[in-house]
């Protein structure tokens, strides 16, 4: 048994581990939301289909004798299930929404939920991923390298994830923040028809806006798969799909920081809900509920989440 | 004739025909000569889902809030409804029942209603506490809450021992044998449910009440300003919703005899939310034409194992493309809407059958006015 303090940590690093996934995918919600005011149902499958595309990659650069565990094929397969996924969702949007931009919400609500279940139907299909559970071969070299830390031994794994989400978050600050392109994608989500006037294609920027969303899903899904030892089945988007979106809704939905604040907020809550809960008599079972829990609670007293603004409404 | 005594007699002559309806049901199901059993089943979960359906466009259709938690309130009174008859079952029936024991008719249509009243107000109970406080909250975030709560239900759903846990519920184990769901939706009663609701819906629709529901939808701002109490008409709705939903959950797990957490996830929402859009978001018969057709869907695709799920979310997409304001748009299945049909036509066929279908409808409501 772990001393308390290590236990501690412990649960510390594994819930930023997966707050690390959820705030990347939390981010792909928030934009998108912030440009289209569309809930993009397809998101967790576009994330999933980033996993498939890295563990895919990963096997046959092994088949080929192309090269062993490196850091080298770690970057290259991150790249390519980012810029698959950010061409999926360019993909999803043009065929999937862009029809329905002047139809009622709804309308659009659901096709994003038929396109989320093509993606999980179709992953499923024996011709496409199959249905059997996937897991990556080991991609960074050195299996069981880590750094003890005040006594706890933290996998080095759990350290690349953290690191590599985090210059992620940062070059997305860069590009929406200090450059043309991100100004006219705040332009677009401040007011769509004003930033038209003002001479910004929208269409351009929509698309632009699910190329970086789908990409960061998709470097989620890479960096759960090679740097974890789970599994994934088509499926497997779901879940971290919805609790990413709640992390979204969380941080106020069209918030960019929140939605990454928010996902560490859930997944440091989950991993401690499942470590502390039984000794309060809540069994770990209750653990998917209670980023849900959290939510309605926020909700109640902050209606458009922590760093939301609130509209007002004009008569 | 008395419009009065004219509404009483249509209403019999349903409830007769209902009956009747209900025995060659029972005749197709009993005879294995037949192979009728899977379409009666299809059939009586898609009256099942017509209920449901119905129920969440009174809050999404007619109220225009957003709620993606309708099978959270429909697993409720299938819980509910399903420990009162487990839990209970020597007290209503005065002895546990045998897997194949048939039950009387009225004492069974009598424990069922029993059932629907407690599923029916475990469910609006739980629509009030959820409604209540999160009907200040807007649009998508209303759509969270209700969904964080569908998610909550099927957790609890999943870690209650007493009912099944992850397993699902089918019965319990005491020392003295299995005490099972007993099987008391019939037909008749499935279909009295469904036809009701629909009718207690239009006539919603066409009151004070349903107008005040739909200001609320085209601005509330506006309704507020005119004087309609927009919170306490929201709250209504999805008490209301909740009830009925609640009432589906009942007649469901006593048809299925079993109810199991997947029943009531997130995804049978969603299923219920695409009913009703599909169908026509704010019509009533649109959501109940959804709903069989949402049904049936998936089970026609069976010949089609490897792609028919591929096929189905494919059909979703495009049915959405093709006609984003669902099939019925916010007008009811009847004469308007075939009249409008009509004269919207455009090739000749299609003129001919609008017309045709116009003058089936008028006539059959000659037979009925006179």
């Amino acid at each position: 048994m772990h001393q308390p303090l290590e236990h501690f940590l412990q649960q510390v690093v594994f819930g930023i581990q997966q707050g690390s996934i959820y705030a990347l995918i939390a981010l792909g919600y928030t934009m998108v939301y912030g440009v289209l005011r569309l809930i993009n149902f397809a998101h967790g499958d576009v994330y999933m289909v980033g996993a498939y595309i890295s563990v895919l990659s990963v096997r046959a650069i092994y088949a080929h004798h192309l090269s062993g565990p490196s850091w080298i094929v770690f970057a290259a397969i991150l790249l390519a299930a980012m810029v698959g996924c950010g061409f999926l969702g360019m993909l999803i949007e043009r065929l999937a929404y862009r029809p329905l931009r002047k139809a009622p919400r709804l309308a659009a609500l659901i096709t994003a939920i038929g396109v989320s279940l093509l993606l999980e139907n179709a992953g499923n299909l024996p011709s496409v991923f199959g249905s059997a559970p996937q897991s990556s071969p080991q991609v960074l070299p050195g299996a069981h390298a880590g750094y003890t830390l005040g006594g706890v031994f933290f996998d080095r794994n759990y350290f690349v994830m953290f690191v590599a989400t985090m210059l992620l978050l940062a070059v997305l600050w860069y590009v929406v923040t200090q450059t043309r392109l991100g100004r006219a994608m705040r332009a677009v989500s401040q007011d769509a028809d004003a930033a038209s006037l003002m001479g910004i294609d929208g269409n351009k920027i929509i698309s632009f806006t699910f190329f970086v969303g789908s990409a960061l899903a998709g470097a989620a899904g890479c960096l759960f798969v090679t740097l974890t030892p789970n599994t994934i089945i088509p499926y497997s988007g779901i879940l971290p799909g919805v609790n990413a979106f709640v992390a979204a809704v969380l941080g106020g939905i069209g918030n960019i920081p929140g939605a990454a604040i928010g996902g560490f907020l859930i997944g440091l809550a989950e991993s401690l809900v499942v470590a502390y809960g039984p000794l309060v008599h809540i069994s770990a079972g209750y653990s998917d509920a209670v980023a849900f829990g959290i939510l309605i609670v926020i909700l109640l007293f902050k209606p458009t989440g922590l760093f939301g603004r609130g509209v007002t409404e004009k008569v | 004739m008395n419009r009065t005594l004219a509404k009483i007699l249509v209403a019999a002559a349903t409830v007769a025909l209902l009956y009747g309806l209900d025995m060659v049901v029972g005749r197709l199901e009993d005879d294995p000569s037949l192979h009728a059993g899977y379409a009666v089943r299809i059939l009586m979960l898609a009256l099942i889902n017509v209920i449901v359906a119905v129920s969440l466009n009174l809050v999404n259709g007619f109220t225009g809030q957003f709620s993606l938690g309708q099978a959270a309130f429909f697993g409720i009174g299938a819980y509910a409804g399903a420990a009162l008859t487990v839990y209970a079952q020597k007290q209503l029936f005065g002895h546990i029942l045998g897997s194949s024991e048939t039950i009387g008719w009225w004492q069974s249509s009598a424990v069922l209603v029993l059932a629907m009243l407690v599923g029916g107000l475990a469910a609006s109970l739980a629509g009030f506490v959820v409604g209540l406080p999160s009907l200040k909250l807007r649009g998508d975030y209303l759509a969270i809450v209700t969904l964080g709560f569908n998610q909550i239900v099927v957790v609890v759903s999943h870690n209650l021992k007493e009912m099944g846990g992850a397993a699902g519920f089918t019965g319990i184990y005491p020392s003295s044998g299995f005490v099972g769901i007993p099987a008391l939706s019939s037909f008749f009663w499935v279909a009295l449910v469904a036809v009701s609701v629909i009718v207690l819906s239009i006539n919603l629709r066409r009151s004070v009440h349903g107008l005040a529901f739909e200001s609320i939808r085209e601005d509330e701002v506006a309704a507020e300003a005119m004087g309609v109490p927009t919170t306490r008409y929201k709250v209504t709705a999805f008490v209301l919703a909740a009830f009925l939903a609640g009432v589906g959950g009942v007649l469901y797990v006593h048809y299925n005899q079993s109810v199991t957490p997947l029943d009531i996830d997130f995804n049978a929402s969603v299923n219920f939310v695409i009913m009703v859009v599909l169908g026509g978001l704010g019509s009533v018969t649109g959501s109940a034409i959804g709903a069989i057709l949402l049904t049936v869907l998936p089970e026609a695709l069976r010949m089609e194992p490897t792609y028919r799920l591929v096929i189905y979310s494919i059909t979703l997409i495009v049915l959405m493309l093709v006609r984003p304001q669902g099939i019925f748009g916010r007008d009811e299945l009847g004469k308007t809407w075939l009249l409008k049909q009509v004269h919207g036509a455009k090739t000749l066929p299609a003129r001919t059958t609008a017309w045709a279908l116009a003058l089936v409808g008028r006539l059959v409501r000659r037979r009925v006015s006179s």
